[in-house]
């Protein structure tokens, strides 16, 4: 009996652990042990177990018991978790590369990595090709970074090798920052061997004999996990002197960030790596050039790299024919938000925000309207359901005024209001602004106090006019991307949801009901049984005699809350 | 040190420093956190002492630890309390689980509560955005809260069952 247990991070959040414990006894009872594999990227039916072919999802209490039975071989209900047929269709739609692992293998085991075909990319290139030929299959697959810039990998890996010197740095950016994005957390805790395969790919490309990995500190199972891949790669002689029995030596080590979101920057997260403060410089030089230590530095991320052995495995061409003229392969992509089935999907570049959303993601949670997309973090843009037939490409998100970022997809429906979400984007850079710049460091912090005004009901003319303009002088007095695209969230939302801006600004209405200050709270008489449970319960005492207060209310919400008849009206 | 001059946690700490002696202020990052794992925050005369043994500036030394989310400059609770400020958790309600967070404990963003037991934070994101919204107390993740099920975790903590 083959039984395994979904623990990634999300996995482990759902129960995984207790989980996999109580099954893996069991197993042991009759000769035999669990299984440990990393995410399949289906978050919305953890904790997963996997019991020969058959999938068992949301896996409570009494599914345990279940399965306790069906091991044991005893009279059982576990059908009732078994995933839908429909549901693992699902999966079939996507085409997963930097993925292909996650999920599949147990991400502690060298030996199952490898009996995916793992480290013969690396055999490949250090033993049966030239430097040249390995830039040369990485420019045929069209693979760009997938960190945010798009920036083509193999140009950067071309000019780390002509820059002149002996000693070269590969870098791993796994300093994944946006919020809303955790591909490069799951492609780490579930494939890490991936990563380290295509480190050493690129280090032989560039002629490198350090690897670093900066990783969060907020990412402890991929630290751990990273840490244990690095020592078996040790062990088997795939890192270290002499791999594979030619002169490439190479080794990697870890580093962990300490909290930035700056540090995704690449200057940044040299600075930090050398001890600084992690503040971005001015580029020239570029890493490639003078990077850490002033030495050439090729700095990918996470997804990039586990792009790479794929690419070396099956060929550029086979990459470059998926996806569209400007945009090649795949790209993983963490839906969430408002979306009904949310967790990693990885697509072909090219398909529609529609495919995602609704044939992947299943549509929005409770049947409720999509309004938008958020694409590309703090740095990106909500792009409205008006445009969901855009195509994902780098050119494409553009046009739109978002961008493809690192990949997190965040879902937005009716009660979601934009003037808010682009107030908590502002929010976010304010505090990860590192304060060189002053159009950065002043401007945001106006353009927020300006949202935050209107999302307080204190909106007057004249502020939509002042948010463009301090927008365009924030992006054009900035140094790194950071600040140059901080004002894309309010840019976007003015662009196509400036009505919402107007509501809040001249009529004091939210219409996504979301900030509070300018919602009315009242109670339908027509609807109300006089129960008297929102009296008893109001923390504010603003309700007596069924009527609310409006001088008292906090407008917390919790009389809506409670009301089992509707009865309280939100305006 | 003259304050928390415990002799065991001071002979880690050196312990810690020696492993890095060769390696110049590059390694004034890890070497803090080796340190902030010793003794739970990081002391000034602790970070004093860094200064004196690695010959870092204590200018520069502070630049560093004021500029990283990650180091404390305050005693920590027993159990730090992480509430994940990300978008998905945004949208899906993690202002409601602030506030239940909030009062439960009384204390605000930073602050540690007057027994001791927890220090509450907001993180950027915790990446488990298909949880949301989502906490971690210690190094366990909690997912899709409500204000009640916050209140219990937290009850849990407090009572000591967990």
């Amino acid at each position: 009996m083959k039984i395994s247990v979904g623990k990634g991070s999300c996995g482990i959040a759902a129960g995984a652990d207790k989980i996999f414990d109580l099954l893996n006894r069991e197993a042991e009872n009759i000769g035999g042990s669990a299984a440990v594999v990393g995410c399949i990227g289906m978050c919305y039916l953890e904790p997963i177990v996997n019991i020969n072919s058959d999938v068992y999802v949301k896996v409570d209490e009494k599914g345990v018991s279940e399965l306790v039975k069906l091991i044991r071989g005893e009279e059982n209900n576990a059908a009732r978790y078994k995933a839908d047929k429909e549901e693992l269709a699902l999966l079939s739609l996507q085409t997963r590369i930097a993925l292909q692992n996650c999920g599949v293998i147990n991400p502690e085991s060298i030996d199952e990595y490898i009996e995916k075909g793992g480290y013969e990319a690396a055999k490949k290139c250090i033993t049966g090709m030239t430097y040249e030929a390995v830039i040369a299959e990485i420019k045929a697959s069209g693979l760009s970074g997938r960190g945010g810039a798009g920036f083509p990998a193999w140009f950067k890996w071309q000019a780390c090798r002509d820059s002149a010197g002996e000693k070269k740095y590969i870098i791993c950016n796994a300093d994944e920052g946006d919020p809303g994005a955790f591909m490069d957390r799951a492609i780490l805790e579930s494939d890490p061997h991936a990563v380290l395969e295509g480190m050493i790919t690129a280090a032989f490309a560039i002629g490198a004999d350090e690897g670093i990995i900066y990783v969060r500190a907020e990412y402890p199972l991929a630290v751990a996990r990273l840490e244990k891949a690095i020592e078996q790669a040790r062990e088997r002689g795939l890192l270290g002197m002499n791999i594979f029995g030619s002169e490439f030596c190479f080794d990697i080590h870890i580093k962990a960030g300490a909290g930035a979101f700056v540090c995704g920057e690449e200057t940044a997260l040299i600075a930090s790596l050398e001890g600084e403060r992690g503040m971005p410089r001015l580029k020239p030089p570029f890493p490639a050039q003078k990077g850490y230590r002033n030495k050439p530095s090729n700095i990918n991320n996470v997804e990039t790299y586990a792009n790479v052995p794929w690419i070396i495995r099956n060929g550029g061409a086979a990459f470059s024919e998926l996806g569209t003229d400007n945009s090649k392969g795949t790209k993983v992509f963490a839906l969430t938000g408002k979306i009904a089935k949310g967790g990693l999907v990885e697509v072909p570049m090219g398909c529609t925000i529609r495919d995602v959303v609704h044939n992947i993601g299943g549509g929005i949670q409770g049947g409720k309207k999509f309004k938008a997309v958020q694409m590309g973090g703090p740095s990106g843009g909500c792009i409205p359901a008006e445009l969901q037939d855009t195509e994902i490409d780098y050119k494409s998100l553009a046009e739109t005024g978002a961008i493809m970022g690192s990949g997190g997809m965040v879902v937005m429906d009716e009660t979601t209001c934009m003037v808010d979400i682009a107030r908590f984007f502002l929010d976010f850079t304010c505090k990860e602004s590192c304060g060189k710049c002053t159009h950065c460091r002043v401007g945001n912090r106006r353009l927020l106090e300006i949202l935050e005004r209107i999302c307080g009901g204190k909106g007057k003319d004249g502020d939509i006019e002042l948010l463009s303009e301090l927008s365009e002088d924030i992006k054009t007095g900035s140094l790194c991307a950071l600040g140059q695209t901080a004002p894309n969230p309010v840019l976007t939302t003015l662009r196509y949801f400036k009505n919402e801006y107007e509501d809040h600004i001249y009529n004091k209405k939210c219409t996504a009901r979301s900030c509070k200050p300018l919602l009315t709270y009242t109670i339908d008489l027509k609807k109300c049984k006089k129960c008297n449970l929102c009296v008893k319960k109001c923390p504010a005492g603003a309700i007596t005699e069924l009527i609310i207060d409006s001088s008292k209310c906090t407008k917390c919400g919790l009389c809506a809350d409670l009301c089992k008849f509707g009865a309280i009206e939100v305006i | 040190m003259n304050c928390n001059c415990n002799a065991e946690l001071k002979r880690k700490l050196e312990s810690e420093l020696e492993k890095y002696a060769d390696s110049g202020k590059g390694a004034l990052i890890p070497i803090l956190q080796k340190a902030q794992e010793i003794y739970g925050w990081l002391p000034a005369d602790v970070l004093e002492y860094i200064g004196k043994k690695t010959g870092i500036k204590p200018a520069k030394i502070t630049g560093v630890v004021t500029f990283y989310t990650q180091f404390r400059t305050k005693p920590a609770g027993k159990h730090l309390i992480l509430l994940c400020q990300g978008t998905a958790c945004h949208v899906n309600g993690s202002a409601e689980i602030e506030s239940a967070i909030r009062g439960r404990l009384n204390v605000g963003e930073g602050e540690i509560t007057e027994d001791g037991l927890f220090t509450y934070n907001n993180a950027a994101c915790l990446g488990c955005c298909s949880l949301s919204p989502v906490m971690m107390v210690g190094d366990k993740t909690y997912g899709k809260l409500t204000r009640e099920s916050t209140v219990k975790i937290l009850d849990e903590y407090a009572g000591g069952a967990v």
